[in-house]
C-alpha cells in the first residue's frame, strides 16, 4: 500500500485536474478565452516529455558506467514514453493553435523545437532497430542518446532567442514560462496538473519495465 | 598531439594517393550548384534569402557525403590495428580535424561557384568567410561523430542522414543567421554574440565527442 501511494496520488490529481480544469473558474483573457483550459494539458505534456527524456539520458549514462542491460531498457522505454507525450503535446497544441491563431501549424520556434526533438528521438529508435546484438545496441544507442540530448536541450534554449518573436507567451526577455504573470485561479490547477501527469508517466514507465522483465524471463 | 598529427598526415597521404574522394566531391559540388542555377533560371535574379538557403542546404548535403565515408573506408583489420596502437581521443580528433579541412574546402569552393553562377550576394565577405571557417569545425565534428555511430550499423548512409540532420539544425540555424547578417552587410557588433555562440557550440560538441568516442571505438 505504502509503495503505491504515488500512483493513487497521480489518479487523484488527474481526476481533480480534469474536473477543475473543465469546470473551474478562469480569468477572462483576450484571444484565448475558454481555450486557456488547455494549459492544464498541453503545457504539462512538455514537462512530462522533458522529464522522461532526462530519465532516459541519466540511465544511458549509468549504462555506460556499469554496462548493466536493465539501465538500457529503462533508457529506451523512458524515451518512448517521452516521444508519446511529445506527440500528445503537439496534438493538443495543434488543436489550441487552430482556435487561438486560426491555423494548425505555424513557423514558431517552440513548434520547430518540438518537431526537431521528435525527429531526434525517432532517429534514436531507428538506430536501435538497426543493431542486433543487445550489448552493442545498448552501448551505441546510449552514446547517441547522450550526444543528442545535450544538443536538443541547447537547441530549445537557444532557438527562441535566435528567432526573436514567438507566438507563445513569455518569450524573449521574460522568464521561460509565463508563470509569474499567471492568474491564481489557473495556478491552483496547473501545478497539480504538472505533478499528476509526471507521476502518470512514471507509472507507465514502471509498468513497461516490469512487463519487459517478465517477458524476458518467459522468453529465456 | 604527435599521434593526432601522424593520423592526419596518414589520412592526407592516403587521400592524395587515391584522389578519388576529392575529385568526386569537387564534381559533386559543381554539378549540384549547376543544377540549382539551372532550376532557378526562370527567376530573374535569386534574392538574398534564397541564395542563403540554397548555399547551406547544398553545403550540408555535400559535407554529409564527404564525411560519411570516414570510418567505413578503412577496413576492419586496420581499424583493429589503430585500436591497439592509439588512444581513441587522438583518432576522433584527427578525423574531426581532417574532415574540418575537407568541409572548409568544400564550403569555400561552393562559395566561389555561387559567386560565379549566381552572383556575390554577401556584402561583408570577411564576415561570411569567418562564419564558414568557424562553422566547418562544428559541422565536421557533428558529422564525424554521427558517422562513427552509423558505421557500426548496416544501413550506413540512411542512418547517417537521419541521425545527423536533426542534430545539425541548431548549428545550421545560427550559421544561416550570421550569413544573413553578412549578406545584408550588418555591423560587426550585431553578430558578435552569434559568433560566440558558434564557438561555444564548437567546443561543446568537441568535448562530447572526446568523452563519448571511446565507447564507440571499443569493439
Amino acid at each position: 500500500m505504502k509503495k503505491n501511494v504515488w500512483k493513487i496520488l497521480s489518479v487523484v490529481l488527474l481526476v481533480y485536474v480534469i474536473i477543475a480544469g473543465f469546470l473551474g473558474p478562469i480569468p477572462d483573457l483576450d484571444i484565448v478565452h475558454q481555450t486557456i483550459r488547455n494549459l492544464y494539458f498541453h503545457v504539462c505534456m512538455w514537462f512530462v516529455m522533458i522529464t522522461m527524456l532526462s530519465i532516459s539520458v541519466v540511465n544511458s549514462i549509468q549504462y555506460l558506467a556499469r554496462f548493466n542491460l536493465e539501465k538500457d531498457t529503462v533508457a529506451k522505454e523512458a524515451s518512448l514514453i517521452g516521444i508519446f507525450f511529445g506527440m500528445m503535446g503537439i496534438v493538443t497544441g495543434m488543436i489550441w493553435a487552430q482556435f487561438a491563431w486560426g491555423t494548425w501549424w505555424i513557423n514558431d520556434p517552440k513548434l520547430n523545437g518540438a518537431a526537431v526533438g521528435l525527429l531526434v528521438y525517432f532517429a534514436y529508435m531507428v538506430l536501435r532497430k538497426s543493431l542486433d546484438d543487445p550489448h552493442k545496441r545498448a552501448r551505441i544507442s546510449a552514446v547517441y542518446n547522450i550526444f543528442a540530448y545535450v544538443i536538443f536541450i541547447l537547441f530549445i534554449l537557444v532557438l527562441p532567442k535566435l528567432s526573436g518573436v514567438s507566438l507563445h507567451p513569455g518569450d524573449g526577455k521574460e522568464s521561460i514560462m509565463p508563470v509569474m504573470s499567471m492568474d491564481n485561479s489557473l495556478r491552483i490547477v496547473f501545478y497539480p496538473a504538472i505533478l499528476g501527469w509526471i507521476l502518470l508517466a512514471c507509472w507507465i514507465l514502471n509498468l513497461r519495465i516490469r512487463y519487459i522483465k517478465v517477458k524476458n524471463k518467459i522468453d529465456t | 598531439m604527435k599521434e593526432i598529427k601522424a593520423f592526419i598526415i596518414k589520412d592526407i597521404r592516403y587521400e592524395l594517393r587515391k584522389q578519388s574522394t576529392i575529385n568526386g566531391l569537387i564534381l559533386y559540388m559543381a554539378a549540384i550548384v549547376f543544377i540549382a542555377y539551372l532550376s532557378f533560371l526562370h527567376v530573374y535574379a535569386i534574392d538574398e534569402n534564397t541564395w542563403n538557403a540554397l548555399y547551406w542546404i547544398i553545403l550540408i548535403f555535400a559535407s554529409m557525403n564527404a564525411v560519411s565515408g570516414t570510418f567505413v573506408n578503412e577496413n576492419a583489420n586496420r581499424q583493429y590495428y589503430f585500436y591497439l596502437l592509439a588512444k581513441p581521443r587522438s583518432i576522433i580528433l584527427s578525423k574531426i580535424a581532417y574532415n574540418a579541412v575537407l568541409v572548409l574546402m568544400l564550403s569555400l569552393l561552393s562559395y566561389l561557384l555561387f559567386i560565379l553562377f549566381m552572383g556575390n550576394k554577401a556584402q561583408n565577405q570577411v564576415m561570411f568567410v569567418l562564419n564558414i571557417i568557424l562553422g566547418s569545425t562544428g559541422l565536421s565534428a557533428i558529422l564525424t561523430f554521427v558517422s562513427a555511430i552509423s558505421s557500426r550499423t548496416d544501413n550506413n548512409f540512411t542512418l547517417m542522414a537521419i541521425l545527423g540532420f536533426p542534430l545539425l539544425l541548431p548549428f545550421l540555424l545560427i550559421l544561416m543567421k550570421i550569413a544573413a547578417c553578412a549578406i545584408s552587410g550588418n555591423a560587426w557588433d550585431t553578430v558578435i554574440l552569434y559568433f560566440l555562440l558558434i564557438i561555444i557550440l564548437d567546443a561543446l560538441v568537441l568535448l562530447l565527442a572526446i568523452i563519448l568516442f571511446p565507447y564507440l571505438w571499443r569493439d
